[in-house]
Protein backbone atom coordinates (compact mmCIF):
# COMPACT_ATOMS: atom_id res chain seq x y z
CA UNK A 1 0.00 0.00 0.00
CA UNK A 2 1.26 3.41 -0.90
CA UNK A 3 -0.14 6.35 0.97
CA UNK A 4 -0.17 9.24 -1.40
CA UNK A 5 0.65 12.65 -0.06
CA UNK A 6 -0.06 15.32 -2.63
CA UNK A 7 1.12 18.91 -2.38
CA UNK A 8 0.61 21.91 -4.62
CA UNK A 9 4.16 23.06 -5.31
CA UNK A 10 6.06 25.01 -7.92
CA UNK A 11 8.84 23.05 -9.60
CA UNK A 12 11.43 24.92 -7.55
CA UNK A 13 9.54 24.35 -4.30
CA UNK A 14 9.28 20.65 -5.17
CA UNK A 15 13.04 20.48 -5.70
CA UNK A 16 13.72 22.43 -2.48
CA UNK A 17 11.48 19.92 -0.71
CA UNK A 18 13.43 17.04 -2.26
CA UNK A 19 16.67 18.69 -1.09
CA UNK A 20 15.26 18.92 2.43
CA UNK A 21 14.43 15.22 2.39
CA UNK A 22 17.84 14.33 0.93
CA UNK A 23 19.51 16.44 3.64
CA UNK A 24 22.82 16.83 1.79
CA UNK A 25 26.06 17.47 3.68
CA UNK A 26 26.97 20.53 1.64
CA UNK A 27 25.04 22.86 -0.65
CA UNK A 28 26.98 25.67 -2.31
CA UNK A 29 24.97 27.92 -4.58
CA UNK A 30 24.59 31.41 -5.94
CA UNK A 31 21.21 32.90 -6.86
CA UNK A 32 20.15 33.39 -10.48
CA UNK A 33 16.72 33.64 -12.07
CA UNK A 34 14.86 31.29 -12.44
CA UNK A 35 16.75 29.02 -10.02
CA UNK A 36 16.72 31.48 -7.09
CA UNK A 37 13.60 30.26 -5.32
CA UNK A 38 15.05 26.75 -4.85
CA UNK A 39 17.80 28.16 -2.68
CA UNK A 40 15.50 30.73 -1.11
CA UNK A 41 13.28 27.93 0.19
CA UNK A 42 16.15 25.62 0.99
CA UNK A 43 17.94 28.29 3.03
CA UNK A 44 14.78 28.56 5.13
CA UNK A 45 15.00 24.84 5.87
CA UNK A 46 18.62 25.42 6.89
CA UNK A 47 17.74 28.43 9.06
CA UNK A 48 14.92 26.48 10.74
CA UNK A 49 17.28 23.63 11.54
CA UNK A 50 15.23 21.20 9.44
CA UNK A 51 18.39 19.96 7.70
CA UNK A 52 22.00 19.49 8.81
CA UNK A 53 23.36 20.92 5.59
CA UNK A 54 26.34 23.25 5.50
CA UNK A 55 24.98 25.95 3.17
CA UNK A 56 27.84 27.84 1.54
CA UNK A 57 26.74 31.21 0.19
CA UNK A 58 29.46 31.74 -2.38
CA UNK A 59 30.17 34.86 -4.41
CA UNK A 60 29.60 33.39 -7.89
CA UNK A 61 28.69 30.20 -9.71
CA UNK A 62 32.37 29.70 -10.48
CA UNK A 63 32.86 29.50 -6.73
CA UNK A 64 29.67 27.45 -6.26
CA UNK A 65 31.02 24.67 -8.43
CA UNK A 66 34.54 25.03 -6.99
CA UNK A 67 33.18 24.73 -3.46
CA UNK A 68 31.05 21.77 -4.54
CA UNK A 69 34.12 20.04 -5.97
CA UNK A 70 36.03 20.66 -2.74
CA UNK A 71 33.16 19.37 -0.65
CA UNK A 72 32.67 16.29 -2.80
CA UNK A 73 36.42 15.60 -2.74
CA UNK A 74 36.20 15.74 1.04
CA UNK A 75 33.56 13.03 0.85
CA UNK A 76 30.44 15.14 1.39
CA UNK A 77 27.12 14.51 -0.33
CA UNK A 78 27.03 17.72 -2.35
CA UNK A 79 24.30 19.50 -4.28
CA UNK A 80 24.19 22.81 -6.13
CA UNK A 81 21.85 24.50 -8.54
CA UNK A 82 21.94 27.21 -11.16
CA UNK A 83 20.60 28.48 -14.49
CA UNK A 84 21.84 29.98 -17.73
CA UNK A 85 24.81 32.36 -17.29
CA UNK A 86 25.43 30.67 -13.95
CA UNK A 87 25.97 27.31 -15.62
CA UNK A 88 28.12 29.05 -18.21
CA UNK A 89 30.26 30.50 -15.42
CA UNK A 90 30.65 26.99 -13.96
CA UNK A 91 31.92 25.68 -17.28
CA UNK A 92 35.57 25.01 -16.50
CA UNK A 93 34.71 23.37 -13.19
CA UNK A 94 32.10 21.08 -14.78
CA UNK A 95 34.90 19.22 -16.52
CA UNK A 96 36.91 18.98 -13.29
CA UNK A 97 33.93 17.52 -11.41
CA UNK A 98 33.37 14.81 -14.03
CA UNK A 99 37.09 14.16 -14.58
CA UNK A 100 37.62 13.62 -10.86
CA UNK A 101 34.49 11.41 -10.85
CA UNK A 102 32.80 13.40 -8.10
CA UNK A 103 29.11 12.56 -7.60
CA UNK A 104 27.82 16.14 -7.40
CA UNK A 105 24.16 16.79 -8.20
CA UNK A 106 23.38 20.03 -10.04
CA UNK A 107 19.81 21.18 -10.53
CA UNK A 108 19.82 23.35 -13.64
CA UNK A 109 16.67 25.37 -14.25
CA UNK A 110 16.82 25.89 -18.00
CA UNK A 111 17.13 29.46 -19.19
CA UNK A 112 18.44 31.07 -22.37
CA UNK A 113 21.90 32.62 -22.65
CA UNK A 114 22.58 36.28 -23.43
CA UNK A 115 22.61 38.21 -25.77
CA UNK A 116 19.99 39.61 -26.03
CA UNK A 117 19.51 39.27 -22.31
CA UNK A 118 16.51 37.10 -21.53
CA UNK A 119 15.52 35.28 -18.37
CA UNK A 120 13.11 32.78 -19.91
CA UNK A 121 13.45 29.17 -20.84
CA UNK A 122 15.33 27.42 -23.53
CA UNK A 123 17.82 24.58 -23.37
CA UNK A 124 20.94 26.45 -24.54
CA UNK A 125 22.52 26.39 -21.09
CA UNK A 126 22.45 22.63 -20.59
CA UNK A 127 23.22 21.91 -24.25
CA UNK A 128 26.32 24.07 -23.88
CA UNK A 129 27.44 21.67 -21.15
CA UNK A 130 26.56 18.49 -22.99
CA UNK A 131 30.20 17.53 -23.59
CA UNK A 132 31.34 18.21 -20.04
CA UNK A 133 31.04 14.59 -18.94
CA UNK A 134 27.96 15.14 -16.78
CA UNK A 135 24.93 12.89 -16.88
CA UNK A 136 22.04 15.08 -18.11
CA UNK A 137 18.41 14.29 -17.35
CA UNK A 138 15.40 16.30 -18.56
CA UNK A 139 12.06 16.69 -16.78
CA UNK A 140 8.58 17.52 -18.03
CA UNK A 141 6.92 18.81 -14.86
CA UNK A 142 7.37 19.50 -11.14
CA UNK A 143 6.72 15.85 -10.25
CA UNK A 144 9.56 14.69 -12.45
CA UNK A 145 11.83 17.45 -11.14
CA UNK A 146 11.16 16.23 -7.59
CA UNK A 147 11.63 12.57 -8.47
CA UNK A 148 14.72 13.08 -10.61
CA UNK A 149 16.47 15.15 -7.93
CA UNK A 150 16.17 12.21 -5.53
CA UNK A 151 17.11 9.70 -8.22
CA UNK A 152 20.14 11.82 -9.22
CA UNK A 153 21.72 11.42 -5.79
CA UNK A 154 21.55 7.64 -5.96
CA UNK A 155 22.70 7.56 -9.58
CA UNK A 156 25.68 9.86 -9.07
CA UNK A 157 26.86 7.96 -6.01
CA UNK A 158 26.44 4.46 -7.44
CA UNK A 159 29.87 2.80 -7.37
CA UNK A 160 29.52 1.80 -11.01
CA UNK A 161 28.83 5.41 -12.00
CA UNK A 162 30.54 7.99 -9.71
CA UNK A 163 29.76 10.85 -12.05
CA UNK A 164 28.11 14.21 -11.54
CA UNK A 165 24.46 14.46 -12.56
CA UNK A 166 22.66 17.50 -13.96
CA UNK A 167 18.88 17.63 -13.61
CA UNK A 168 17.27 19.98 -16.13
CA UNK A 169 13.80 21.43 -16.18
CA UNK A 170 12.20 24.41 -17.88
CA UNK A 171 12.54 27.82 -16.28
CA UNK A 172 9.26 29.46 -15.22
CA UNK A 173 6.93 26.98 -16.93
CA UNK A 174 8.05 24.29 -14.49
CA UNK A 175 10.10 26.22 -11.95
CA UNK A 176 7.46 28.85 -11.12
CA UNK A 177 4.13 27.19 -11.97
CA UNK A 178 2.22 25.44 -9.24
CA UNK A 179 1.74 21.80 -10.05
CA UNK A 180 0.43 18.66 -8.41
CA UNK A 181 3.33 16.86 -6.75
CA UNK A 182 3.13 13.55 -4.97
CA UNK A 183 5.80 13.42 -2.33
CA UNK A 184 7.43 10.51 -0.58
CA UNK A 185 7.97 10.30 3.16
CA UNK A 186 11.32 11.49 4.51
CA UNK A 187 12.08 7.92 5.63
CA UNK A 188 11.44 6.51 2.16
CA UNK A 189 13.71 9.08 0.56
CA UNK A 190 16.49 8.41 3.07
CA UNK A 191 16.07 4.67 2.67
CA UNK A 192 16.18 5.00 -1.11
CA UNK A 193 19.31 7.14 -1.36
CA UNK A 194 21.07 5.32 1.50
CA UNK A 195 24.24 6.40 3.19
CA UNK A 196 26.97 7.85 1.00
CA UNK A 197 30.28 6.08 1.38
CA UNK A 198 32.89 7.97 -0.61
CA UNK A 199 35.77 6.05 -2.16
CA UNK A 200 38.28 8.65 -0.96
CA UNK A 201 38.15 11.69 1.25
CA UNK A 202 40.59 14.56 1.41
CA UNK A 203 39.75 14.80 5.12
CA UNK A 204 40.86 11.22 5.82
CA UNK A 205 44.27 11.86 7.39
CA UNK A 206 45.02 8.20 7.76
CA UNK A 207 44.68 7.59 4.04
CA UNK A 208 45.99 10.71 2.34
CA UNK A 209 45.35 11.03 -1.38
CA UNK A 210 46.22 13.38 -4.22
CA UNK A 211 43.33 14.62 -6.33
CA UNK A 212 43.65 16.59 -9.53
CA UNK A 213 47.30 15.76 -10.12
CA UNK A 214 49.16 16.94 -13.21
CA UNK A 215 49.05 14.33 -15.98
CA UNK A 216 50.58 15.44 -19.22
CA UNK A 217 52.59 14.03 -22.12
CA UNK A 218 53.75 10.53 -21.29
CA UNK A 219 50.96 10.21 -18.74
CA UNK A 220 47.44 8.89 -18.86
CA UNK A 221 45.13 11.77 -19.81
CA UNK A 222 44.04 9.88 -22.92
CA UNK A 223 43.28 6.71 -20.94
CA UNK A 224 41.37 8.66 -18.27
CA UNK A 225 39.11 10.17 -20.92
CA UNK A 226 38.36 6.70 -22.29
CA UNK A 227 37.55 5.42 -18.79
CA UNK A 228 35.27 8.41 -18.25
CA UNK A 229 33.44 7.80 -21.53
CA UNK A 230 32.94 4.14 -20.64
CA UNK A 231 31.64 5.12 -17.21
CA UNK A 232 29.00 7.45 -18.61
CA UNK A 233 28.00 4.86 -21.24
CA UNK A 234 27.60 2.24 -18.53
CA UNK A 235 25.57 4.61 -16.39
CA UNK A 236 22.62 4.19 -18.76
CA UNK A 237 21.90 0.70 -17.49
CA UNK A 238 22.38 1.77 -13.88
CA UNK A 239 20.00 4.68 -14.48
CA UNK A 240 17.29 2.25 -15.61
CA UNK A 241 17.94 0.03 -12.58
CA UNK A 242 17.54 3.02 -10.31
CA UNK A 243 14.37 4.12 -12.13
CA UNK A 244 13.01 0.62 -11.54
CA UNK A 245 13.81 0.63 -7.85
CA UNK A 246 12.28 4.11 -7.58
CA UNK A 247 9.10 2.75 -9.13
CA UNK A 248 8.82 0.27 -6.26
CA UNK A 249 8.57 3.08 -3.71
CA UNK A 250 6.67 5.63 -5.80
CA UNK A 251 4.63 3.68 -8.37
CA UNK A 252 5.97 6.10 -10.94
CA UNK A 253 7.65 4.50 -13.91
CA UNK A 254 10.55 6.11 -15.74
CA UNK A 255 12.59 5.06 -18.76
CA UNK A 256 15.87 6.38 -20.16
CA UNK A 257 13.81 7.20 -23.27
CA UNK A 258 10.12 7.80 -22.59
CA UNK A 259 7.73 6.69 -25.30
CA UNK A 260 4.00 7.13 -25.62
CA UNK A 261 1.62 5.80 -28.28
CA UNK A 262 4.59 4.49 -30.24
CA UNK A 263 3.63 0.92 -31.18
CA UNK A 264 1.73 1.73 -34.38
CA UNK A 265 3.02 5.30 -34.80
CA UNK A 266 4.00 6.40 -38.28
CA UNK A 267 4.89 9.96 -37.33
CA UNK A 268 6.86 10.42 -34.14
CA UNK A 269 7.47 13.67 -32.26
CA UNK A 270 10.65 13.91 -30.16
CA UNK A 271 10.92 16.65 -27.54
CA UNK A 272 12.46 17.42 -24.15
CA UNK A 273 10.94 19.40 -21.30
CA UNK A 274 7.62 21.02 -20.52
CA UNK A 275 6.25 21.25 -24.07
CA UNK A 276 5.78 17.48 -24.09
CA UNK A 277 2.34 18.36 -22.72
CA UNK A 278 1.32 20.43 -25.74
CA UNK A 279 2.60 17.78 -28.13
CA UNK A 280 0.77 15.03 -26.22
CA UNK A 281 -2.45 17.04 -26.41
CA UNK A 282 -2.01 17.38 -30.17
CA UNK A 283 -1.12 13.73 -30.66
CA UNK A 284 -4.37 12.72 -28.97
CA UNK A 285 -6.22 15.00 -31.36
CA UNK A 286 -4.36 13.67 -34.41
CA UNK A 287 -5.08 10.11 -33.32
CA UNK A 288 -8.78 10.88 -33.01
CA UNK A 289 -8.54 11.96 -36.67
CA UNK A 290 -6.81 8.70 -37.57
CA UNK A 291 -3.28 10.07 -37.94
CA UNK A 292 -0.96 7.59 -36.26
CA UNK A 293 1.33 9.82 -34.24
CA UNK A 294 3.46 9.07 -31.19
CA UNK A 295 5.64 10.85 -28.67
CA UNK A 296 9.20 10.26 -27.58
CA UNK A 297 10.20 12.27 -24.54
CA UNK A 298 13.85 12.88 -23.82
CA UNK A 299 14.81 11.64 -20.37
CA UNK A 300 18.55 11.01 -20.52
CA UNK A 301 20.38 13.25 -22.97
CA UNK A 302 23.82 12.29 -21.63
CA UNK A 303 24.37 9.41 -21.88
CA UNK A 304 22.37 9.43 -25.10
CA UNK A 305 20.43 6.14 -25.41
CA UNK A 306 21.49 5.70 -29.01
CA UNK A 307 20.23 2.11 -29.48
CA UNK A 308 16.86 2.83 -27.92
CA UNK A 309 16.25 5.80 -30.21
CA UNK A 310 17.21 3.72 -33.24
CA UNK A 311 14.88 0.89 -32.23
CA UNK A 312 11.98 3.21 -31.43
CA UNK A 313 12.30 5.42 -34.49
CA UNK A 314 13.58 3.15 -37.27
CA UNK A 315 10.18 1.93 -38.50
CA UNK A 316 8.48 5.33 -38.46
CA UNK A 317 7.72 7.16 -41.70
CA UNK A 318 8.74 10.50 -40.25
CA UNK A 319 10.36 11.84 -37.11
CA UNK A 320 9.80 15.43 -35.98
CA UNK A 321 12.50 16.61 -33.61
CA UNK A 322 11.80 19.68 -31.53
CA UNK A 323 14.92 21.49 -30.34
CA UNK A 324 14.75 24.24 -27.76
CA UNK A 325 18.28 25.40 -28.53
CA UNK A 326 20.40 25.95 -31.57
CA UNK A 327 23.85 24.95 -32.68
CA UNK A 328 24.79 27.98 -34.76
CA UNK A 329 26.65 26.98 -37.87
CA UNK A 330 25.56 23.35 -37.67
CA UNK A 331 22.82 21.63 -39.63
CA UNK A 332 20.18 21.89 -36.89
CA UNK A 333 19.58 21.67 -33.16
CA UNK A 334 21.60 19.34 -30.93
CA UNK A 335 18.83 16.78 -30.44
CA UNK A 336 18.28 16.61 -34.21
CA UNK A 337 21.94 16.04 -34.97
CA UNK A 338 22.15 13.40 -32.23
CA UNK A 339 19.17 11.45 -33.55
CA UNK A 340 20.34 11.69 -37.16
CA UNK A 341 23.46 9.94 -35.92
CA UNK A 342 21.42 7.24 -34.20
CA UNK A 343 19.50 6.55 -37.41
CA UNK A 344 22.59 6.27 -39.61
CA UNK A 345 22.73 2.94 -41.37
CA UNK A 346 19.09 2.06 -40.74
CA UNK A 347 17.50 0.39 -43.75
CA UNK A 348 14.78 2.71 -45.12
CA UNK A 349 15.31 5.42 -42.51
CA UNK A 350 12.42 7.73 -41.65
CA UNK A 351 12.25 11.29 -42.95
CA UNK A 352 13.65 13.47 -40.18
CA UNK A 353 12.73 17.12 -39.63
CA UNK A 354 13.93 19.62 -37.10
CA UNK A 355 11.77 22.29 -35.53
CA UNK A 356 13.51 25.01 -33.55
CA UNK A 357 11.07 26.36 -30.98
CA UNK A 358 10.79 28.18 -27.68
CA UNK A 359 14.07 30.13 -27.68
CA UNK A 360 14.10 32.75 -24.94
CA UNK A 361 10.76 31.48 -23.64
CA UNK A 362 8.85 31.92 -26.92
CA UNK A 363 5.57 30.02 -26.66
CA UNK A 364 5.01 27.00 -28.88
CA UNK A 365 1.46 27.56 -30.10
CA UNK A 366 -0.71 24.55 -30.81
CA UNK A 367 -1.25 25.66 -34.43
CA UNK A 368 2.52 25.71 -34.86
CA UNK A 369 2.55 22.03 -33.96
CA UNK A 370 -0.11 21.58 -36.67
CA UNK A 371 2.21 23.44 -39.01
CA UNK A 372 5.04 21.00 -38.26
CA UNK A 373 2.74 18.10 -39.10
CA UNK A 374 1.65 19.80 -42.35
CA UNK A 375 5.28 20.26 -43.39
CA UNK A 376 5.91 16.58 -42.66
CA UNK A 377 2.87 15.39 -44.56
CA UNK A 378 3.93 17.50 -47.53
CA UNK A 379 7.30 15.78 -47.50
CA UNK A 380 5.68 12.36 -47.23
CA UNK A 381 3.65 13.19 -50.34
CA UNK A 382 6.92 13.69 -52.16
CA UNK A 383 7.24 17.47 -52.06
CA UNK A 384 10.68 18.92 -51.40
CA UNK A 385 10.77 20.72 -48.04
CA UNK A 386 13.50 22.14 -45.85
CA UNK A 387 14.83 19.92 -43.08
CA UNK A 388 15.15 22.59 -40.42
CA UNK A 389 12.31 24.99 -39.56
CA UNK A 390 12.03 27.90 -37.17
CA UNK A 391 8.31 27.58 -36.69
CA UNK A 392 7.51 30.50 -34.40
CA UNK A 393 9.14 33.37 -36.28
CA UNK A 394 7.32 36.70 -36.36
CA UNK A 395 7.34 37.41 -40.08
CA UNK A 396 5.17 38.49 -42.98
CA UNK A 397 3.06 35.63 -44.22
CA UNK A 398 4.05 34.83 -47.78
CA UNK B 1 53.82 6.70 4.23
CA UNK B 2 53.47 4.49 1.17
CA UNK B 3 54.98 5.84 -2.00
CA UNK B 4 54.31 5.18 -5.64
CA UNK B 5 57.36 4.36 -7.66
CA UNK B 6 57.29 6.76 -10.59
CA UNK B 7 58.86 4.23 -12.96
CA UNK B 8 56.18 1.68 -12.13
CA UNK B 9 53.45 4.31 -12.49
CA UNK B 10 54.57 4.97 -16.04
CA UNK B 11 54.31 1.26 -16.83
CA UNK B 12 50.62 1.27 -15.93
CA UNK B 13 47.88 0.62 -18.44
CA UNK B 14 44.26 1.67 -18.72
CA UNK B 15 43.10 -1.26 -16.56
CA UNK B 16 45.13 -0.24 -13.52
CA UNK B 17 44.46 3.49 -13.22
CA UNK B 18 42.78 4.79 -10.06
CA UNK B 19 39.23 6.12 -10.44
CA UNK B 20 38.99 9.85 -10.97
CA UNK B 21 42.76 10.38 -11.16
CA UNK B 22 42.85 9.99 -7.38
CA UNK B 23 46.33 8.89 -6.38
CA UNK B 24 46.36 6.99 -3.09
CA UNK B 25 49.23 8.97 -1.59
CA UNK B 26 49.78 12.60 -0.68
CA UNK B 27 52.38 15.14 -1.75
CA UNK B 28 53.04 13.58 -5.14
CA UNK B 29 54.17 16.91 -6.58
CA UNK B 30 57.44 16.30 -4.74
CA UNK B 31 58.17 13.69 -7.39
CA UNK B 32 57.75 16.23 -10.12
CA UNK B 33 61.09 17.96 -10.60
CA UNK B 34 60.48 21.50 -11.79
CA UNK B 35 63.99 22.79 -11.04
CA UNK B 36 64.99 22.12 -14.64
CA UNK B 37 62.70 24.94 -15.81
CA UNK B 38 64.99 27.49 -14.15
CA UNK B 39 67.07 30.08 -15.98
CA UNK B 40 68.08 32.11 -12.92
CA UNK B 41 68.68 30.64 -9.51
CA UNK B 42 68.39 32.43 -6.19
CA UNK B 43 71.57 32.72 -4.16
CA UNK B 44 71.20 33.85 -0.56
CA UNK B 45 73.85 36.06 1.03
CA UNK B 46 73.66 34.95 4.66
CA UNK B 47 75.82 37.94 5.71
CA UNK B 48 72.89 40.22 4.79
CA UNK B 49 70.02 37.86 5.68
CA UNK B 50 68.18 38.81 8.89
CA UNK B 51 66.04 35.64 8.94
CA UNK B 52 62.80 37.61 8.44
CA UNK B 53 61.43 34.60 6.46
CA UNK B 54 59.78 36.80 3.82
CA UNK B 55 61.25 34.57 1.11
CA UNK B 56 59.77 31.50 2.76
CA UNK B 57 56.33 33.13 2.96
CA UNK B 58 56.32 34.45 -0.59
CA UNK B 59 57.82 31.44 -2.41
CA UNK B 60 54.98 29.99 -4.53
CA UNK B 61 56.69 26.61 -4.75
CA UNK B 62 57.63 26.10 -1.09
CA UNK B 63 61.26 25.93 -2.17
CA UNK B 64 62.89 27.93 0.60
CA UNK B 65 64.41 25.41 2.97
CA UNK B 66 63.88 26.25 6.63
CA UNK B 67 65.39 24.39 9.53
CA UNK B 68 64.66 25.22 13.14
CA UNK B 69 62.95 28.46 12.13
CA UNK B 70 65.87 29.63 10.03
CA UNK B 71 66.36 29.85 6.28
CA UNK B 72 69.13 27.44 5.37
CA UNK B 73 68.96 27.28 1.57
CA UNK B 74 66.89 26.73 -1.56
CA UNK B 75 65.36 23.47 -2.77
CA UNK B 76 66.81 23.58 -6.28
CA UNK B 77 64.94 20.43 -7.33
CA UNK B 78 61.72 22.40 -7.28
CA UNK B 79 62.67 26.12 -7.44
CA UNK B 80 61.58 27.40 -10.88
CA UNK B 81 63.67 30.56 -10.56
CA UNK B 82 60.74 32.98 -10.58
CA UNK B 83 62.70 35.52 -8.52
CA UNK B 84 59.86 36.47 -6.17
CA UNK B 85 62.09 35.77 -3.14
CA UNK B 86 64.74 38.14 -4.50
CA UNK B 87 62.16 40.83 -5.26
CA UNK B 88 60.56 40.60 -1.81
CA UNK B 89 63.72 40.34 0.31
CA UNK B 90 63.84 43.62 2.33
CA UNK B 91 67.61 43.43 2.69
CA UNK B 92 68.39 42.53 -0.93
CA UNK B 93 70.09 39.45 0.40
CA UNK B 94 68.98 37.25 -2.52
CA UNK B 95 70.41 37.64 -5.99
CA UNK B 96 69.28 35.82 -9.12
CA UNK B 97 72.28 34.30 -10.87
CA UNK B 98 72.00 33.01 -14.40
CA UNK B 99 72.50 29.26 -14.28
CA UNK B 100 75.14 29.07 -17.04
CA UNK B 101 77.39 31.66 -15.34
CA UNK B 102 78.02 29.10 -12.66
CA UNK B 103 79.25 26.61 -15.27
Amino acid sequence: MITRQVLALTGNAAVAFALKQINPDVVAAYPITPQTTIMEEFSQYVANGEVDTELVRVESEHSAMSASIGAAAAGARTITSTSSQGLALMWEELYIASGLRLPIVLVNVNRSLSAPINIHCDHSDSMGARDSGWIQIFCENAQEAYDMTIIAVKLAEDKRVRLPVMINYDGFIISHSIDRVEILSDEKVQQFIGEYKPEFSLLDRNNPVTMGAFDSLGGFYYEYKKIQCEAIDNSLQVMQEIFDSFELISHRQYRTVEKEMIDDAEIIFVIAGSFCGSIREKINEYRSRGIKTGLVKVRSFRPFPDNSYREILKNAKAVLIFDRSTTPGAKGGPLYIEILGSLYGVEKPPEVFNFIYGLGGRDLELDEIDKSLEITEKALRGEVVDRVHWISLKKKEV
Amino acid sequence: MKRWEIKKVLEREIESLPQGVTIPEAGTSENYITGTWRTFKPVIDFEKCTQCLFCFIFCPDSSIEVDNGKVVGVDLKHCKGCGICAAECPRNAISMIEEREEG
